[in-house]
């Protein structure tokens, strides 16, 4: 029975280091390739040993996908390239080809340089891992080889993310990365067609949430910013260069100008410039608005936004601050937080999930007091707020995106297992498929049903098709019967009289004779005349010849009469006809 | 399958393909030569076209003054100028499921196809196409729609008249399905039927056809088709280009194996190198400027514009010229230079790397952010205050009959110093500079064509193969002014079919198989024989599923039983299965196996007579014959029914069914 495996090496029941391998169809591919946040030590990165410990990487894998350009998705692709060993083809869209290496150094840099870790890539290993990339477009079918072939989606989330179908004959497997449903300032809603994939493998990390719209988060948003502003207090919002930023940035920028507010915003420095570089460049990734206007007005041209110096968080008076990282784990947004943290009048606003372990993760689930390096202690006196504006999709997302893909199975991945739980619980109940929710390590196994494709002979189908009608009758099956050739590994399917022509055969006839007897007053000729009168009667639907020899002849049947000299009443007729003949047109 | 061909022009087709169960239009080419029998529309009022003298034929007895002017000795229509359109009436569009567009340049009929036609499909194009056909249709309606003419001219197209005008006036061939320019809205409603397709995307048409645009290498999301079933294959290549200019490449492999080729869009100027005619546009360019003189570049907004700027980029520092000022003006400039640089998807190789990093794909970016480079709407407004001199004007329309490029004629045209440079190569620059004469100004012509030329396009069928080619007739035989140049057509085995306007072409195929689904329930129910070696047969009994042109077989359902009736109906012993019919036998009865399994049977009594051609076996106690020969066996067997199907059952035995 064929079957398809799904086994994560990480983000299973989970959210962190994304890498979930697949097989399906004898091809084994690689589901993104990421770091956990949360972790310093080797639980940072997916344990490949479950695939080297039976030999190479790049033996095992035909491919390996990255969905988006998230650390948490491509974070450990240069030490799985270069450090574990993998040379076959790493696909991605053309904005995270653009963007993966950029963070990835960032990444390295604050580990190696700021963290003094050894063993760790280097920049030359990023490089070498990026040429083994090979871009693709938005559903652009890529033939990887002759059986497997990818086909990219747009998921919304971040700049260039996007989800995969991965498809082996008739067998086909979705993996959605991270992806969101609702539109938001800057980027489009996800979108697929309804592929009916045997797996659906979809993130869950807002499994148990219905969010509130949009609208009214925003309001809230900049309401929040707007007080805190007017009282003369310092805003931070711990960011990631890229994605979120540019959403609250747009939102920013439109309130200010419409409120004509002149408190400074900064974007802390590094990224930044470069980061709406990015957008503007990719703009077709964006949302249809952008879109429409971006020669009249480049929506990531801000004028409001100026780029952050150290030296202005000592600023006094009001001022709205971008900072990254956005789980306020190390870097500028951490510096600023340490400095801010002690005055009431200032707010912390966390758009986007922390990871455990974190400081933002601390901060938010309620914490007052942080212990620092050097045991000092922070007290927390500003205001936190957390408002999710990470694009995930929340519940009504994720069943959104079922009802679009119509999946035979569904299995979740990079979320936590009691939400998840919640979850399949509430897919199983409405869609009646199964839900899986496999732990790192742990392989699923969903046995599919492939049809079997074969070629049939264009007459045999026209014959049949014609035969059948225009519209099927459900209630009046007709059966078919048709010869399959199975030669050289093709599938033929022909009517029996071609096969055996086809295959040099000669047809064998058998017939059978039988002889009836019975009264009759008239002549051998008109008893055959009355017959045949007979039977056009009764046989409407078929062709019946009187044939002047002296035979009537119904398909394959012959009937004739004869008498003798004797006993000219007694008529005995001759009825012949062959094995293929229907019955009913016997009786 | 039928190829219908709305289009004669070798580089605007539209042709109809019939295939299968679908209609698709490949193409649809706007021949806008016919605006060279009009007056050039002026920006500003010109006093030299207003003055010039109407037309009267010698004996006076025609007299059209209003509609036709005389300009150094040709004869121009006083008139909105109008486009000769696809041919409208050998099919009926609205049976047309889906237009296949293959580059931005051959979309400029859209308008006239998808509205007042009852058209209600989908046309398909790449994003890059969509975004800058939109653009040069926008430019098309602006150029026409700024300077309003009160009059249509239509009295001249009147047969009897049009024969007495002078040529080339005379010899314009269905001047009554010449059209005026579209509008903006219809510009919108056609584009809102496009449905945006990624290279490499296979897209469905009703089940029963798959299309697949692939990068041809000519411009900015420039595409050609593959239209396959999974036994037929028909690639449509259109406007290819094997030169590394800034498009993606040409994808070649997937061309292959194709059952039909069609073949348009090669290179209008098949004797003129590209590279060649850029070095002396430069050099021309250089010239003009140091004596002081303006060089005026007719062209299209989008394409090979932003190669020409590129070059320049480069070429200009290099001369000491790079104070010199570039002007591109059209009421797209600005869009058509942005658009230029967010479609890092479709470009080269080089060019996506620079995005990369990121910086903007073309170096035209910085020539703005220099002031190098300045783009304006239209010449009035700030490019009046704004402008000095020398310089260079990029600026349409290539044909010189509307757009800015009109006023820069009558602003430049007199004085030697100045030199229009022809680039585009889609009209006679002699023709398009008709109406300016006499005409002072230099002329160059440089025609940069970077499609196909013969030589490359034969190497490339050599590659790929296809077994029936089909191109315009042109590509047949050699341009008609240079007839010994053999080297200048398509030559092919078998040759290639040759179409022209109006021809409806069979095309020499024949399907002989359709893609067929087995359920796996209904695969594993099958017994497999093998008839010889590696070949095997089963036969198959299944009910076939149709629908949306998929066809699917599954086992036959088990009859349910047959609910009491209370009527009883007299054809009740009419079972569906009987409907079924039995299958062909094959092989032959052995007589000693035969013999012992009768036996087996009970009947022992057996008298064996040889034939000539097998043997009768004569059951003396049933009173039955049978005869068995090689491929027939006939049971003569009298009112004994059991009897018979015992022995027909025994026979069976031995043969094969099919």
């Amino acid at each position: 029975m064929p079957d398809i495996k799904v086994t994560p090496l990480g983000a299973g029941q989970d959210v962190g280091r994304s890498c979930i391998l697949v097989s399906i169809g004898g091809k084994n591919i690689m589901l993104d390739c990421g770091m956990h946040m949360g972790y310093n030590d080797d639980r940072r990165f997916p344990d490949f040993s479950y695939v080297t410990q039976n030999g190479r990487l790049t033996e095992f894998l035909d491919c390996v996908i990255i969905s988006h350009f998230h650390l948490d998705h491509c974070g450990a692709l240069p030490y799985m390239s270069e450090m574990v060993g993998y040379d076959g083809p790493i696909y991605m869209t053309h904005p995270t080809k653009a963007i993966c290496p950029i963070l990835l150094e960032d990444f390295r840099k604050i580990t190696v340089d700021k963290k003094g870790e050894t063993n760790f890539f280097t920049s030359q290993m990023i490089k070498d891992c990026m040429k083994k990339v090979v871009p693709l477009n938005l559903h652009q079918t890529v033939q990887v080889d002759e059986e497997l072939e990818i086909k990219a989606y747009y998921a919304g989330h971040v700049l260039g993310a996007a989800m995969f179908q991965i498809k082996v004959g008739s067998e086909s497997v979705v993996y959605t990365g991270d992806y969101n449903m609702t539109p938001d300032r800057h980027l489009g809603a996800a979108w697929i067609d309804k592929c009916r994939p045997d797996i659906l493998i979809s993130e869950s990390t807002y499994a148990t949430t219905i969010r509130d719209s949009k609208r009214c988060r925003e309001r809230d948003f900049l309401k929040k910013v707007h007080e805190t502003v007017e009282r003369g207090g310092k805003v931070l919002i711990p960011v990631f260069a890229l994605g979120r930023a540019q959403e609250l940035c747009i939102l920013l920028e439109t309130f200010w100008e419409r409120m004509n507010l002149k408190a400074p915003i900064y974007f802390s420095t590094g990224l930044t410039e470069k980061a709406n570089h990015y957008y503007k460049l990719f703009i077709t990734w964006t949302n249809q608005k952008i879109r429409k206007t971006f020669v009249q007005r480049n929506m990531f041209e801000f004028k409001h936004i100026k780029a952050f110096d150290r030296s202005y968080a000592d600023n006094p008076g009001p001022m709205v601050v971008f900072a990254t990282p956005g789980m306020l784990h190390a870097g500028q947004s951490l510096q600023i937080f340490k400095k801010w943290a002690g005055n009431e009048k200032n707010m912390l606003i966390m758009p986007g999930y922390c990871v455990q372990g974190t400081v933002g993760h601390k901060i938010l689930n309620g914490q007052k007091k942080l212990e620092m390096e050097g045991r000092a202690t922070l007290d927390v006196k500003l205001q936190v707020e957390y408002m999710s504006f990470s694009a995930h999709a929340d519940a009504k997302g994720i069943m959104q995106l079922i009802r679009m893909a119509e999946p035979r199975n569904m299995l979740l991945v990079h979320g936590e297992a009691k939400k998840m739980e919640f979850l399949k619980d509430k897919i199983e109940q409405e869609f009646s498929i199964s839900c899986y929710m496999p732990a790192n390590g742990e392989t699923t196994t969903v046995v599919t049903n492939p049809s079997v494709p074969v070629d049939i002979s264009l007459n045999l189908l026209k014959r049949e098709m014609a035969l059948g009608g225009p519209l099927p009758d459900a209630k009046r099956p007709r059966t078919m019967h048709g010869t399959l050739i199975m030669k050289d590994n093709s599938l033929r399917l022909v009517s029996p009289e071609q096969a055996l022509k086809e295959l040099g055969l000669s047809e064998h006839q058998l017939r059978f004779t039988c002889r009836v007897q019975l009264h009759d007053p008239h002549s051998d000729t008109d008893t055959l005349g009355r017959i045949y009168t007979h039977l056009k009667s009764v046989l409407k639907s078929y062709s019946i010849q009187h044939v002047p020899d002296g035979t009537v002849i119904v398909e394959s049947i012959v009937i004739k009469v004869t008498s003798s000299a004797e006993e000219p009443n007694l008529k005995v007729i001759l009825l012949s006809w062959s094995y293929q003949v229907n019955k009913h047109v016997m009786n | 399958m039928k190829l219908y061909c709305l289009s004669g022009h070798p580089t605007l087709p539209c042709n109809v393909l019939k295939f299968k169960s679908t209609t698709i239009m490949l193409d649809c080419g706007l021949d806008t030569t016919a605006a060279l029998y009009f007056l050039p529309l002026p920006l500003v009022h010109s006093p030299r076209l207003s003055k010039l003298p109407g037309w009267v034929s010698k004996d006076g007895a025609v007299n059209l003054e209003k509609e036709l002017k005389e300009c150094s000795g040709r004869v121009f229509v006083d008139s909105q100028p109008e486009f000769c359109l696809p041919e409208k009436e050998l099919l009926d569009l609205s049976t047309i499921d889906v237009i296949l567009i293959s580059n931005y340049h051959c979309m400029m009929a859209l308008p006239y196809i998808t509205e007042h036609t009852g058209f209600t499909g989908t046309v398909y194009a790449t994003e890059p196409t969509l975004q800058i056909g939109r653009l040069l249709m926008e430019e098309l309606v602006t150029f026409m729609e700024r300077v309003p003419k009160a009059q249509a001219a239509t009295c001249w197209k009147n047969k009897e008249i049009q024969r007495l005008l002078p040529g080339p006036l005379k010899d314009a061939v269905d001047v009554w399905s010449w059209r005026k320019c579209y509008s903006v809205q219809e510009v919108n409603s056609a584009l809102s039927k496009v449905q945006l397709v990624g290279y490499s995307q296979k897209v469905e048409l009703f089940g029963a056809v798959q299309v697949t645009p692939l990068s041809s290498g000519y411009s900015l999301g420039s595409s050609n088709w593959i239209i396959q079933s999974h036994y037929e294959k028909v690639s449509y290549v259109s406007g290819s280009s094997l030169l590394t200019t800034h498009p993606q490449p040409m994808e070649q492999s997937s061309l292959k194996n194709s059952d039909v080729l069609i073949l348009t869009g090669l290179t209008q100027i098949p004797t003129a190198n590209p590279d060649g005619m850029l070095g002396e546009f430069c050099s021309n360019l250089a010239m003009t400027i140091r004596a002081g003189g303006n060089v005026l570049v007719p062209c299209y907004s989008s394409g090979v514009i932003y190669d020409l700027l590129e070059c320049l980029y480069q070429f200009m520092d290099s001369a000491n010229l790079g104070s010199t000022p570039f002007y591109f003006i059209s009421p797209v400039a600005n869009s058509s230079l942005e658009f230029s640089q967010i479609f890092a998807e479709w470009l080269c190789q080089n060019k996506q790397s620079k995005v990369y990093l990121p910086e903007p794909p073309f170096p035209h970016a910085e020539l703005i952010q220099t002031n190098k480079l300045k783009h304006y709407p239209s010449i009035h407004g700030d490019f009046s205050s704004e402008f000095r001199q020398p310089c260079v004007v990029f600026t349409g329309h290539p044909s010189l009959r509307f757009g800015d490029v009109v006023h820069f004629m009558e602003l430049w045209g007199k004085s030697s110093l100045n030199t229009i440079i022809f680039t585009e190569p889609d009209f006679s620059y002699l023709d398009a500079l008709a109406p300016y004469q006499p005409l002072a100004m230099k002329c160059v012509y440089c025609p940069i064509d970077t499609r196909l030329n013969f030589h490359q396009v034969s190497k490339l069928l050599k590659d790929i193969q296809p077994l029936h080619v089909v191109c315009p007739e042109p590509y047949t035989q050699p341009p008609p002014a240079q007839p010994h140049r053999s080297d200048l057509m398509l030559e092919l085995q078998p040759p290639p079919m040759a179409y022209r306007r109006c021809s409806v072409l069979g095309l020499p195929f024949r399907r002989r198989y359709e893609r067929i689904h087995l359920l796996p329930e209904l695969a594993r129910s099958l017994v497999p024989s093998e008839i010889k070696a590696g070949v095997s047969v089963a036969t198959v009994s299944a009910v076939l599923q149709s629908k949306d042109n998929k066809h699917v077989l599954q086992p036959v359902p088990k009859p349910a039983p047959v609910p009491p009736s209370k009527k009883r109906k007299r054809v009740t012993e009419e079972p569906p299965e009987v409907l079924n019919p039995k299958p062909l036998l094959s092989g032959a009865v052995p007589l000693e196996p035969f013999l012992a399994m009768l036996h087996k049977n009970g009947i022992t009594e057996v008298k064996v007579e040889e034939t000539a051609d097998g043997h009768i076996l004569h059951l003396q106690t049933e009173d039955v014959l049978i005869q068995l020969e090689e491929d027939a066996t006939h049971i003569i067997c009298d009112n004994n029914e059991p009897l018979r199907t015992a022995l027909r059952d025994l026979v069976l035995r031995f043969l094969q069914k099919l």
